[in-house]
């Protein structure tokens, strides 16, 4: 009987529940399909930033002006300056010259890097003892600098190959995954991350900021309705689109980037579906603090953009990071999504390797609404 | 239960070292049409607030329509009806969508509330601009829009925080025949202004300054009390004081 009249309690509740939120969804559809900004925001802006910065962040470097000073002369040596003629990296410029030259071609900014070869290389290429060659690199910027001596060795390597040298032993590095060492394939996944972050938070922040700036949410909260339902209704709405958003730019990621989708898409789906909800959330919480839209706005941005950029594994592994930021990354809700969107398109792990972060994302999920919900309550104070 | 429709015992509201309300003892009956007069900052719209469970008092005990205002919110809010001074409307929503919104959240259901609507749109004369945005309407209609939105659950006690404010002299002449015409159908009108001349027309009113009220009764009452022709010279009699 008890039983009877709780449960009896908890539908009615619902119920009438659901009949308030209505009102409050079907609101939030006009809004944003008479809202330019909005819409901009909801379809241009993630399509444009992945694309952007897709091409933006491009790790590889090509046409490195490689300067050749060849003193052997010699068909061998020939054949060396043209295997990285024959390198997509290389463009050879400054055949001849000294190596007093060379100093002066890196401060012009006429090369990045030099290969010096040594009068006696047709000799000793086919002696017994290794053949040198020299190297010089510009490493004003360590970084190309790195990406430059790996390039060069690269080319070395498959000259070596060519001729058939048999070194006294062999290291033979296969790169998994990602054998083209295609940058796209590092950082795409992880921009999905970080726009669908940024885009969400914006998203929630500004409805709440509006009502709050245009006197509209007072009228509201006059009513009856409680405010865990005007937060259901006004981001249910955006679950749909901000879900949408996430399809468009993995198809974008897939088809215009081509970045492989190897594991179970129905696992990426539900991942990003409950990212998105986690973004929506965080949005939510910043709108418990903002007044005006700019704010929310600035709010939204400054909390998702450089904390995910930063702290969240997409360019900076956490694991070289100091002990205490290693802290503050588990706070970053993009540092559980990475994992699962690299692992499921690039590695193809099943929800058996990824349930931890899956988990945390509910989690994280929660916390924000019922810390949002909370504070919502606590600034009725309007 | 009281009799009152709106009473206080001594309501206050701080914020920090600020006291914006304090002391304030009000006892408003049923169908009286009482008005809250005092410059802008004095505290009414506080005042106000705390009434219709927008802000939790600091001090003092209240009481909307026999309800605690502590404790039971919900039940006030059921049965009151609240226009605020920047009228509260959607500005990108068409009338009828406003309308349909503010019903709907007040759990009026829909073939009613769709009749409800029609009735009003053709109350209102917002026939013509049915399918344009808020934002596009004159002042005058927007303010009985908002009004009109304010009544759709048929409150019985009706908080106007500034309603005529920016509107032309005829415009307010009207919007008061219509808060006459409620108090006529028994509602109870709070109605808070800072244009003494709408202070003659409330059953009572009382003159808030810095928070506190400091004088109260009907307007035939506090001019005969000050020796004052109107209203606006009692207020600034007062004020000087």
């Amino acid at each position: 009987m008890i039983y009877g009249l709780r449960f009896t309690y908890h539908v009615l509740r619902i119920t009438t529940m659901s009949s308030r939120i209505i009102p409050i969804i079907r609101k939030e559809f006009i809004h944003i399909r008479r809202d330019f900004r909005t819409l901009i925001i909801i379809f241009f802006m993630p399509v444009f930033m992945l694309l952007m910065y897709g091409y933006a962040i491009n790790m590889e470097i090509q046409n490195i002006d490689l300067a050749v000073i060849d003193h052997s002369n010699s068909p061998a040596s020939r054949e060396l300056v043209a295997a990285f003629q024959g390198s997509r990296f290389f463009t050879l410029t400054d055949f001849g010259g000294s190596e007093s030259g060379i100093e002066k071609l890196f401060q012009q900014r006429q090369a990045k890097a030099a290969l010096i070869i040594p009068p006696d290389f047709s000799r000793t290429i086919n002696g017994p003892l290794p053949a040198a060659v020299q190297v010089l690199i510009d490493a004003g910027d360590s970084n190309t600098a790195q990406l430059i001596q790996n390039y060069i060795n690269g080319v070395l390597q498959t000259y070596n190959a060519g001729r058939g040298v048999a070194a006294p032993f062999e290291v033979r590095t296969t790169i998994r995954y990602n054998p083209g060492l295609k940058s796209a394939y590092f950082f795409v996944p992880g921009l999905v991350a970080l726009i669908l972050m940024m885009i969400s938070a914006l998203l929630t922040s500004l409805t709440i900021a509006r009502e709050k700036e245009t006197g509209t949410m007072e009228q509201i909260l006059v009513s009856p309705i409680r405010p865990i339902e005007i937060i259901i209704g006004k981001v249910v709405p955006y679950i749909f689109l901000a879900f949408a958003d996430g399809i468009l730019i993995l198809l974008v990621a897939r088809f215009w980037f081509n970045v492989p989708v190897i594991g179970d898409l129905v696992l990426i789906l539900v991942a990003c579906l409950l990212y998105v909800c986690v973004a929506l959330a965080f949005g939510l919480l910043i709108s418990t603090r903002a007044r005006t839209q700019q704010v929310a706005m600035m709010g939204a941005l400054m909390g998702t953009l450089l904390p995910t950029v930063m702290l969240s594994g997409f360019i900076f592994p956490i694991a070289s990071m100091p002990k205490v930021l290693q802290l503050v990354t588990y706070l970053i809700p993009a540092r559980y999504f990475l994992p699962v969107i690299r692992g499921v398109m690039l590695k193809g792990n099943t929800i058996f390797h990824l349930w931890a972060q899956i988990g945390a994302l509910v989690l994280m999920g929660i916390v924000f609404l019922a810390i949002s919900a909370k504070r919502f309550k606590m600034r009725l104070e309007v | 239960m009281s009799e009152y429709a709106v009473q206080t015992q001594n309501l206050g509201k701080r914020f920090g070292k600020f006291e914006a309300v304090k002391n304030l003892n009000l006892a408003v009956s049923a169908g009286e049409i009482f008005g809250f007069l005092g410059a802008n900052g004095a505290g009414k719209t506080t005042a106000i607030r705390m009434l219709c469970g927008l802000l939790l008092p600091s001090s003092g005990a209240g009481q909307v329509a026999g309800f605690d205002i502590y404790k039971e919110n919900e039940k006030i809010k059921q049965r009151i009806g609240y226009m605020s001074q920047k009228f509260s409307l959607y500005e990108d929503l068409t009338p009828a969508e406003n309308i349909e919104f503010y019903g709907g959240v007040y759990g009026l259901k829909r073939q009613p509330l769709l009749k409800k609507r029609a009735a009003l749109l053709e109350e209102l004369g917002l026939v013509v601009h049915a399918n344009m945005t808020t934002r596009s309407l004159p002042l005058g209609f927007k303010q009985r829009l908002a009004l009109s939105c304010a009544l759709l659950h048929d409150p019985s006690i009706v908080f106007l925080d500034e309603p005529t404010g920016g509107v032309d002299p005829e415009a307010r002449r009207n919007f008061w025949d219509l808060i006459y015409h409620m108090a006529q159908q028994g509602k109870t009108i709070f109605v808070t202004t800072h244009y003494m001349d709408e202070a003659e027309y409330c059953n009572r009113v009382s003159i808030m300054y810095q928070g506190e009220i400091i004088a109260l009764g009907s307007p035939q009452e506090l001019k005969r009390k000050f020796g004052k022709a109107s209203m606006q010279e009692v207020f600034i009699h007062l004020v000087d004081r």
